[in-house]
């Protein structure tokens, strides 16, 4: 195959990328979408390993490698439980990192491709940007996975002088940046290399641990970005095009999200990347001391009580939060819902933009426990009809139904777009006890006339409700 | 030492309310109180002496035997001479008692030494009393009943039906004044199929008006209404002259009105004129819910429903207790609460604590001392003010998604910073970077500006599918290892270390088949479970 012809090749294979995305709109299309990312990847691979840049020698490497890999993928894709998406979408951003890594070393060790003049300089440049942001990907979606997995705890590591250490470690990588583009040849170029590699790989790894658990929807997003620039950066370092497509929509979803879900907390993006929030002890808590702290008295109540209310409810929102998903209580919910629905009440689905812990997570589990899509709505869609509720449900949720944000000024999530559950006739929360959220804030809702609090595991009350439902 | 609890028959003619039920009764006896009822109290309501006495209550036969024995007495209307006479000084009294309309019976009762605790003196402003009011809950099994006795009078059906004989409109109806019991009207009128209208001095109940499926009907004039405590004011001469116009027209329209226009304190206002009961049609119902104060209609018999013009006009003065059972059950949970607040110790005894604003409020006399009427609570500024601030920290936050991030207008300043900072990086790349840096760079900025549009118009529901076909997607870096593992070799790459790249390039495209075959996968396997 000719230089010509694989690059055509890779031009529909952008082109398939493209649509593979644009599918995503709804979910009707979004099945062809998956269809078109697999053919786009298999033509770009057939049209690499075909095309001249690959010898025949290299056909049983290559062959071994992806059976090697893609049996692995295959089988974690297989097993993984959908309450695990996010730990497995970290995991598999530290591999695009990883993989960046790699072929930018490769890439510099190789002498095949000879530049000159300011054309090596870029090279280099390119190399070395193109290994930073693979290291930085690689080290945070470890940790990443590690706190998503529960293997490291979710509360933010907080060193002192933090900011301080991630600007050193700033000036460093452009000190060390320098020496390298200096170099005379590969062997003086390694040392700068490889101490740069070391430093983003601490610097990945600081910045995550910093970042407390509710913020790990933006985290996950921020990494998926991280890697689609690792690939446009390698793209940029062997002059290939595809990769340089492929990288920036990968590059640029991520931060989307990563916008979207900001937004969601009210909170800036360069906020939630310095860290700290969430702590229970860190500055931004300490500074709501003088917000009013709600008080009052909780009204709980048992499962038969609130099945009691689900029954003479026509209209009932379901709001799920984490806490659905630690407790694995997505298909007893349907059940309810099933049951719920064949009575003639219209229950529905309200999620947050940052419910779980990575966009889209409430969604997947809820699909995957048959819920269909139409009845789950999104916070703006559902917001103006919960007046007109007669029970809302919230399980596992917490800071997502403050009504602090909307009433207390002075709250450390004042301002955020918040769910108004307490609007509905009444409310349930389903919660182990009475902590705070992940934001360390109390919340007022409990405290509510209209609000029921059902203390208990979820799955384990939502069974028993389910039982008073049918009998 | 642990008190007891009297529950007497209710002596007012036709009362057939009881205050407590045996459900109650069971409660109060966990609380550590004795509870007596005389024989026969809750008859009319279809509670049976027997069903007291199963949940713990001992029944008493005369009413003067209760009175005396009982540290505590619950009833539901004011006690009368006869009853206040048999009462223990230093007993404790709890009923309505309207201490503003009945100076006299206040006084007998500060005479003989009572602690009395008035249902109607709550101050409803506190959230934290909202259980114990009784007020509301007679009012809205009221509004009820005042829906269901003009279903009564009326003659036809009130939802619309199109029958093989033809078609039935509906009945309209019209409620005056959306307070609670106006909203239990408004929402038992709608469930049997009305078309319900309603109006309101005050504006923001216009809102819980559509809520339970009724139209808000607004007088054509400006004026706020509301008076604080959730009652409205007396409004001026213009807005009565708007406001008769409106009422007049209603009539000419609907079928049913329900009055229930109060202003505390004051003889309710006559919204509903000779005139205007004239121009309704035949078979026509209006039930007056405020004929206890004199009625909103000009014609109400109080206590009677008469035929006027062709129009029923229901006057009854004991909506709540046509509904016995349900009434008192509802005010026995009220006095229950009450008695929950007044006994925290739960051992039987109570303590009537001014330091509480809900007690305070509630207490008209206080072992013989007249204690009405409370000091006034500084409540209605508080949630304003708070409204206000929620009303202008939502709206700046308010965007949905889809295009919100493109089309939001970014201001001035910060576009200019962008646009400049924009600039100064394109001249950069254009005046140092070779043309084939140039090549790419175009490629990369473009395919950034597809990526932003088309993954706006992600639907939100798919975001964890989205996060993991990019991981797929970007396991395009395979490509980049592929190109390492075995490129054809010029004649000026003697010291390339071929092995060493073989690996890493292996190893490389190893991990990218792990997140190309496994991200497609997983992917997949999400999409094929969202469903309809």
């Amino acid at each position: 195959m000719s230089a010509n012809l694989a690059t055509a090749a890779y031009i529909g294979a952008s082109i398939l990328f493209i649509l593979s995305l644009g599918g995503l709109s709804t979910p009707e299309t979004a099945r062809r979408g998956n269809l078109y990312g697999m053919v786009g990847m298999a033509i770009a691979v057939l049209a690499t390993v075909f095309g001249p840049r690959v010898t025949v020698a290299g056909i049983p490497y290559i062959i071994g490698a992806l059976l090697l890999g893609g049996s692995i993928g295959l089988y974690a894709a297989k097993k993984v439980q959908m309450t695990q998406m996010p730990e497995l979408v970290a995991l598999m951003h530290s591999l695009v990192g990883l993989a960046a890594c790699l072929v930018g070393f490769a890439s510099y060790i190789d002498t095949s491709v000879v530049y000159e003049g300011a054309d090596k300089a870029i090279h280099e440049v390119e190399i070395y940007i193109g290994i930073f942001i693979g290291a930085i990907t690689f080290s945070g979606s470890v940790i990443a996975f590690g706190k998503l997995s529960g293997k490291i705890g979710g509360k933010p590591l907080l060193l002192p002088a933090r900011h301080w250490m991630n600007l050193a470690g700033l000036l460093a990588v452009i000190w060390f940046g320098a020496a390298f583009v200096q170099a005379p040849d590969v062997d003086a170029g390694m040392l700068p290399l490889l101490v740069m590699t070391v430093v983003a790989l601490l610097f990945g790894i600081h910045m995550v641990m910093a970042i407390g658990g509710a913020d790990m929807p933006v985290v996950v997003s921020m990494l998926n970005s991280y890697s689609g620039w690792a690939a446009a950066a390698t793209g940029f370092m062997l002059s290939n095009d595809l990769l340089i497509v492929t990288g920036a929509l990968v590059g640029s979803s991520g931060a989307i999200l990563s916008y979207i879900m900001c937004r969601a907390m009210n909170r800036s993006f360069i906020s939630v990347i310095a860290g700290g929030f969430g702590t229970g002890g860190g500055a931004v808590p300490a500074a709501a001391g003088g917000s009013a702290q709600p008080q009052g008295e909780v009204t709980a109540v048992n499962a038969a009580e609130t099945a009691e209310l689900l029954r003479e409810a026509k209209s009932v929102v379901i709001v799920p939060g984490y806490g659905m998903a630690v407790a694995q209580a997505q298909h007893t919910v349907y059940e309810i819902t099933k049951l719920l629905r064949h009575k003639g009440v219209n229950v529905r689905f309200a999620i947050h933009p940052v419910a779980g812990r990575m966009p889209g997570h409430m969604n997947v589990l809820l699909a995957e426990a048959k819920v269909p899509y139409d009845i789950v709505l999104e916070m703006d869609e559902i917001n103006d009809d919960l007046p007109a509720t007669d029970v809302t449900m919230v399980i596992g949720a917490n800071d997502i139904v403050n009504p602090a944000a909307q009433d207390d000024p002075t709250s450390p999530i004042a301002g955020m777009p918040v769910l108004e559950v307490w609007k509905s006739k009444t409310s349930i929360v389903m919660k182990r006890s009475m902590a705070s959220g992940y934001a360390g804030v109390d919340n007022p809702l409990f405290f509510k006339e209209n609000n029921r609090m059902l203390f208990g595991d979820a799955k384990k009350m939502l069974d028993e409700v389910l039982v008073m439902l049918k009998s | 030492m642990s008190l007891t609890i009297g529950i007497p028959r209710e002596t007012f003619p036709g009362e057939k309310r009881v205050a407590s039920v045996p459900e109650g009764v069971e409660k109060l006896v966990k609380l550590g109180f004795g509870v007596a009822v005389e024989s026969g109290a809750g008859v009319a309501a279809n509670f049976g002496d027997d069903a007291y006495q199963a949940a713990g209550a001992r029944i008493v036969a005369s009413a003067a035997e209760l009175l005396g024995s009982a540290g505590i007495v619950f009833k539901v209307r004011a006690p009368d001479v006869e009853e206040i006479a048999s009462m223990r000084p230093g007993t404790t009294l709890v009923s309505f008692i309207w201490p503003a309309q009945n100076p006299e019976l206040l006084q007998q009762l500060a005479a003989q030494g009572l602690t009395v605790l008035a249902m109607d003196a709550l101050p409803r402003q506190l959230s934290r009393a909202q259980k114990m009011d009784a007020l509301t809950s007679m009012a809205s099994i009221s509004g009820y009943r005042a829906i269901i006795e003009a279903a009564n009078a009326f003659g036809r059906f009130f939802n619309g039906q199109m029958t093989a004989a033809g078609k039935i409109p509906p009945a309209k109806v019209f409620i005056a004044g959306a307070g609670v019991a106006g909203l239990a009207a408004i929402g038992t009128a709608a469930n049997l199929g009305a078309i319900v209208r309603a109006n309101d001095t005050r504006p923001e109940v216009a809102d819980q008006v559509v809520s339970l499926g009724g139209e808000f009907v607004k007088v054509d004039y400006e004026e706020e209404g509301s008076g604080g405590g959730g009652y409205a004011k007396v409004m001026s001469e213009g807005f009565q002259a708007a406001q008769r116009e409106m009422y007049a027209k209603q009539a000419r329209e609907v079928d049913i009105i329900v009055t229930t226009a109060l202003i505390p304190g004051k003889p309710a206002p006559k919204l509903i004129t000779a005139e205007m009961v004239k121009s309704m049609k035949p078979g026509s119902v209006i039930v007056d819910m405020a004929a206890e104060q004199g009625g909103n209609c000009e014609l109400t018999v109080p206590g009677e429903a008469v035929v006027r013009h062709g129009v029923t006009i229901i006057g009854y003065t004991d909506l709540a207790s046509r509904l016995a059972r349900q009434a008192s059950t509802l005010y026995g949970n009220n006095l229950l609460r009450l008695t929950e607040e007044l006994c925290k110790t739960k051992d039987g005894t109570i303590n009537v604590n001014f330091e509480d604003d809900a007690i305070r409020g509630l207490t008209v006399i206080k072992d013989g001392a007249i204690t009405w009427p409370a000091p006034p609570l500084k409540q209605p500024a508080a949630p304003a003010k708070s409204a206000a601030a929620a009303a202008v920290v939502t709206p700046a936050k308010k965007s949905s998604h889809g295009h919100g991030g493109a089309s939001e207008p970014a201001s001035v300043k910060s576009l200019a910073i962008t646009f400049g900072g924009g600039a100064v990086l394109f001249w950069l790349v254009g005046a140092f970077a070779p043309a084939a840096f140039l090549g790419h760079f175009t490629v990369f900025v473009l395919a950034c500006f597809i990526g932003y549009m088309v993954v706006w118009n992600v639907t939100p529901s798919l975001h964890t599918p989205l996060m993991s076909v990019t991981n797929a997607i970007s396991s395009i870096i395979a490509v980049g290892a592929l190109v390492q593992v075995a490129p054809p070799l010029g004649a000026a790459t003697a010291n390339r270390p071929d092995a060493l790249i073989l690996g890493l390039a292996v190893f490389a495209l190893a991990l990218t088949a792990v997140n190309m075959f496994g991200g497609f996968a997983v992917t997949r396997r999400m999409l094929a479970m969202f469903r309809k």
